[in-house]
């Protein structure tokens, strides 16, 4: 194959610019109108880039506009985390009724979390949503494992739209209360 | 004084209880203060404009957090500096490594003694005030080659060698230029200088001469000083940091102390030699005799000399830097046979102009 090639007309230079000090005072004129210039500075602390809606930062843990946790400690987000960030130990969950479970210990490790999000897309009761938090700092590696009320604190309350506890909890007040009217 | 009771409201009868030479005295010990304290004051403040305006011109904001605007960054700075070990490389030669930044800072603060801040204001007043000036500051380029080579590091090392050569071969074009303004004014006291253009014309505007020599001075001056465009002693994408490379600490500092003075200097220089140091127009002439005077004139001074500081900075994050090879071209083969010729026009000028 042979190689195409492009004669470049190099357009010859004017006395201006031979003289190279009327080039640099037009390059000065451009860096003096920046000084005036609006600056595109982003004063991190105080302001903050707008997040997409479909950010992902660290997976937190949601609870109902009844204050009540979702979560149900399946253990589904802990057998799906790749890294194996999230250990959850279940307990029961006083007051009986049919909610069975609640998590006595959810930890994320975030040393490890790799924010795929597939926590939240896993989560059958949607109770680990990934908020838009990015801000992870601590002191120590223990301080980096986050423990279910850091979770929570982060993650607030994110109200419910089916509803599921609370017509299980008038399910089971009835059932009481028919039981104990019996 | 007659034996009669003098007059207790006679001005002359009055005595004063301190000695004569006591006020010139105060005077020049208040000079020696001020000129020890505003060089580094000012770089303090430079280094501060230095990187605001850096960032006004790349539309950023600049450092904007320490103090009110920032102003303390440089403060915060230099306590980082002092904190900083003082590290030494192994194979450094102790005493030159030691002696280095002092030599590149005192040439500096030295020649700055030498400028007239106003008419009846300036520390040492020389009749061969310009000659010693340029002589002093030209010792500037030992403490960056000493510092270079006793780094024992081939960077610094290069850095020295081409801070020598660069400011030998521009030492040439800046004595030249400024030997117009002498042939102009007849004269090397820079108060006289001054003098002479508060009577006729700034230098700048004595067409072609003053203004060609102004030209040629303000690119040796950037030059002279290593700042861009010609900062190629300290070229960072090929010297690493150049001759001071391998220092640390404060003496890193005092290298940047010695490079923003010489700045302030050659500034200073500009104002006085070509844009009529501490006249304005006839300004000057307000309060005439009185304290308030040299104040006035003082500050006219400094407005120019902080200006002409402005333009270091504006030109540094203007232009990229020069090849070795246009350096050395600019400086030979264009500046030195054009000042000569200034130096031909200026002396015409002398004699048909301004009459011998």
């Amino acid at each position: 194959m042979t190689m195409g090639y492009r004669k470049v007309e190099r357009p010859a230079l004017g006395l201006a610019e031979r003289l190279v000090f009327p080039a640099i005072l037009k390059g000065m004129a451009i860096t003096a109108a920046h000084l005036f210039e609006k600056k595109v500075t982003l004063q991190y602390p105080e302001e903050k880039h707008p997040l997409p809606e479909y950010y992902r930062g660290v997976p937190s843990l949601v609870k109902d506009e009844a204050g009540r946790e979702k979560c149900v400690a399946c253990s589904l987000c802990e057998f799906i985390c790749p890294p194996r960030a999230i250990t959850i130990v279940p307990e029961e969950r006083p007051g009986g009724g049919r909610e069975e479970k609640q998590p006595a210990v959810f930890d994320i490790d975030m040393l490890r979390c790799i924010f795929c999000g597939y926590c939240e897309e896993v989560c059958p009761e949607d109770a680990i949503y990934m908020s838009k938090e990015y801000e992870i700092v601590g002191r120590n590696r223990e301080e980096m494992v986050f423990r279910k009320e850091r979770l929570y604190e982060i993650g607030g309350v994110r109200p419910n739209p089916i509803r599921k506890w609370t017509n299980a909890d008038d399910e089971a007040a009835a059932q009481h209360g028919h039981g104990q009217g019996g | 004084m007659t034996a009669a009771a003098p007059d207790r409201y006679d001005a002359t009868s009055w005595r004063s209880p301190w000695p004569e030479w006591l006020p010139d005295f105060a005077f020049q010990a208040l000079g020696i203060f001020l000129v020890l304290q505003i060089p580094p004051l000012l770089v303090t403040v430079l280094v501060w404009a230095e990187r605001r305006v850096s960032a006004w011109m790349q539309d950023r904001l600049g450092p904007n957090r320490v103090g009110p605007f920032g102003l303390l960054q440089s403060v915060a700075d230099l306590v980082k500096f002092i904190f900083k070990e003082d590290h030494v490389p192994g194979q450094a030669h102790g005493v030159l490594y030691t002696l280095a930044p002092a030599l590149a800072m005192v040439p500096g603060l030295v020649a700055f003694s030498m400028l007239p801040f106003a008419d009846r204001f300036m520390v040492s007043d020389l009749d061969s005030g310009l000659l010693l000036l340029l002589a002093i500051s030209s010792l500037a380029v030992y403490g960056i080659q000493i510092g270079g080579w006793a780094s024992n590091s081939k960077y610094a090392l290069f850095g020295g060698v081409r801070a020598s050569a660069q400011m030998i071969s521009y030492e040439l074009t800046l004595g030249l230029s400024a030997a117009a303004v002498v042939l102009l004014a007849g004269t090397l006291n820079l108060r006289e200088i001054v003098r002479w253009q508060q009577d006729h014309a700034w230098t700048v505007a004595v067409f072609p001469a003053g203004t060609l020599a102004f030209v040629v001075f303000l690119t040796s001056a950037f030059a002279e000083t290593n700042r861009l465009p010609f900062d190629l002693p300290e070229a960072e994408s090929e010297l690493a940091a150049g001759y001071h490379t391998e220092y640390a600490s404060m003496k890193f500092a005092l290298f940047f102390l010695g490079e923003y003075t010489a700045m302030v200097v050659m500034s200073g220089l500009m104002t006085t030699l070509f844009f009529g140091g501490w006249t304005l127009f006839g300004l000057e002439r307000c309060f005439e005799g009185t304290l308030w005077q040299t104040v006035l004139q003082s500050g006219i001074w400094w407005a120019k000399t902080l200006f002409f500081l402005f333009v270091y900075i504006w030109v540094r994050w203007t232009l990229p830097r020069f090849r070795y090879d246009q350096l050395m071209r600019l400086g030979w083969k264009v500046f030195l046979p054009l000042s000569l010729g200034i130096l031909l026009a200026a002396a015409g000028t002398r004699a048909w102009a301004f009459g011998g």
